[in-house]
């Protein structure tokens, strides 16, 4: 399977343009670790359980994306800078239809 | 003053599984943890969830992980001094190191192990333009004496289990209590979420969703908050203190001004050989260390703790000599008097 093209705003604002597998398994967050883009220790903290909100981000295009779970709702529930188009990074696995998927990091809680 | 031979920093799986490493050494640890239980991460953030990858357990709920390594360790009687935080280590002349807390309890120790994961969990405050200028004057991250709170209008936000638990404790201290959630729903226990419900039908709770918080006011301490439903007008609610229970997030804290040298928020060590940070007689093993290929991973932080211990015991005895046993060959024997052993094999003639 061939990667796909994200588009990736960091808490800096600069924007990335970078390549993401389709084939490892991979979610969003661990995409936005794999090209450190945000420090180590400030996204991932639970490791992908949606139980911390350190990989929250705004998406910018409406790709289809996985619906939201339980979990990840009440997690962004109690999570701050919260806005209608917030995510966690951490539900969103890497699919040949994200291609050309704009995010933006939310602030570090 | 607490003295010991591994002072151990963090109650975490790396931590807690120190405690058995170095007993079989005959050296004795005690562990710091700024979390009121032991297990760090497993007991505190996924208590109830699986882990796949601890060697010999196809799956183990990480709560279940803490419970049989504190099993594992116990004949080594480790002390632990549990809800503070490692504030300050200072090295003394003898070479050891007295490692004191933000509760001013005293450690002292030849050797610090460093297992404290991603850092001490600390609250995670809103984004309130002034809400430091009233931390300590009204404004509280977490409830240390409800009795603070007696005959005084209370105004918690939140909507985990410790914002219902408390909401419901202090109805019966609190002259006012209100609950602030940006939902509609909440995380907490169901019989939790129950009790609230029955409490805000009696009138015992004001319960605001879904809304937040935006606002504090008040002239040196808290007199009121600013509350705004979504599309709605910001309004005042009046209360003596505010305390937001939005759960706790890890952050390296002091350690990172211990003069050690830190890279991608974790501490740099000697991975070629024992674990052993830029200052000697210190440690960094688990996800709070860093080294070329560094995984974060429980059963890494095993193997670096198991290592280390070996270290320290040079350190602590450079010149007693010593080789590894096998616990099959040697058994245990447990600072509390206990013994264990693999069963002799029984003998028996054939005539």
């Amino acid at each position: 399977m061939s990667d796909i093209t994200l588009k990736i705003t960091d808490r800096e604002g600069v924007l990335y343009e970078v390549l993401a597998p389709t084939d490892m398994a991979m979610n969003l967050m661990e995409v936005v670790r794999s090209y450190e883009l945000a420090p180590e220790g400030t996204i991932g903290v639970c490791g992908g359980m949606a139980m911390c909100a350190s990989c929250q981000c705004y998406v910018k295009t409406d790709h289809e994306l996985p619906e939201m779970g339980q979990d990840e709702d009440m997690m962004l529930a109690e999570a701050f800078y919260v806005e209608d188009n917030s995510r966690l990074g951490c539900q969103i696995q890497i699919t040949p239809k994200m291609d050309g998927l704009e995010v933006e990091l939310a602030p570090e809680m | 003053m607490i003295t010991t031979d591994i002072l151990i920093i963090g109650a975490g799986p790396t931590g807690l599984f120190t405690v058995f490493e170095a007993g079989l050494l005959k050296l004795k640890c005690h562990l710091i943890d700024a979390l009121p239980q032991p297990g760090g991460q497993c007991s505190e953030i996924y208590p109830k969830k699986p882990i796949y990858d601890i060697p010999g357990f196809p799956e183990i709920l990480a709560g279940d992980l803490t419970t049989n390594l504190l099993e594992q360790s116990k004949q080594f009687e480790p002390g632990f001094t549990l809800g503070e935080r490692a504030e300050t280590i200072e090295k003394q002349d003898d070479g050891s190191f007295i490692v004191t807390t933000n509760k001013g309890t005293k450690h002292q120790a030849p050797i610090v192990a460093i297992a404290g994961g991603l850092g001490s969990f600390e609250p995670r405050k809103p984004p309130i333009p002034n809400i430091a200028d009233y931390e300590d004057h009204g404004v509280e991250y977490m409830i240390k004496d409800p009795e603070v709170y007696r005959d005084k209008k209370v105004v918690i936000a939140g909507g985990g289990d410790s914002a219902l638990d408390w909401a419901v404790f202090l109805t019966d201290v609190a002259e006012e209590v209100t609950l602030v959630h940006r939902r509609n729903e909440f995380r907490g226990a169901l019989d939790s979420v129950d009790k609230v419900q029955e409490l805000k039908n009696l009138g015992k709770i004001n319960l605001i969703t879904p809304a937040e918080i935006k606002g504090i006011l008040g002239t040196g301490k808290v007199t009121g908050v600013a509350v705004e439903k979504k599309g709605e007008a910001p309004f005042i609610v009046d209360a003596d203190h505010f305390i937001p229970l939005f759960g706790l997030s890890p952050k390296l804290g002091p350690i990172g001004n211990w003069g050690l040298e830190i890279e991608k928020n974790a501490i740099k060590v000697d991975n070629a050989l024992d674990y052993q940070t830029n200052i000697p007689g210190v440690y960094a093993i688990g996800d709070v260390n860093t080294y070329p290929g560094k995984l974060k991973l429980i059963l890494c932080g095993f193997h670096e703790a198991t290592l280390m211990c070996q270290s320290a015991f040079k350190r602590i005895f450079p010149d007693k000599k010593y080789v590894m046993k096998y616990t099959t060959v040697g058994g245990i024997d447990g600072f509390d008097g206990t013994r264990k052993e693999a069963p002799k094999a029984v003998v028996k003639a054939i005539n």
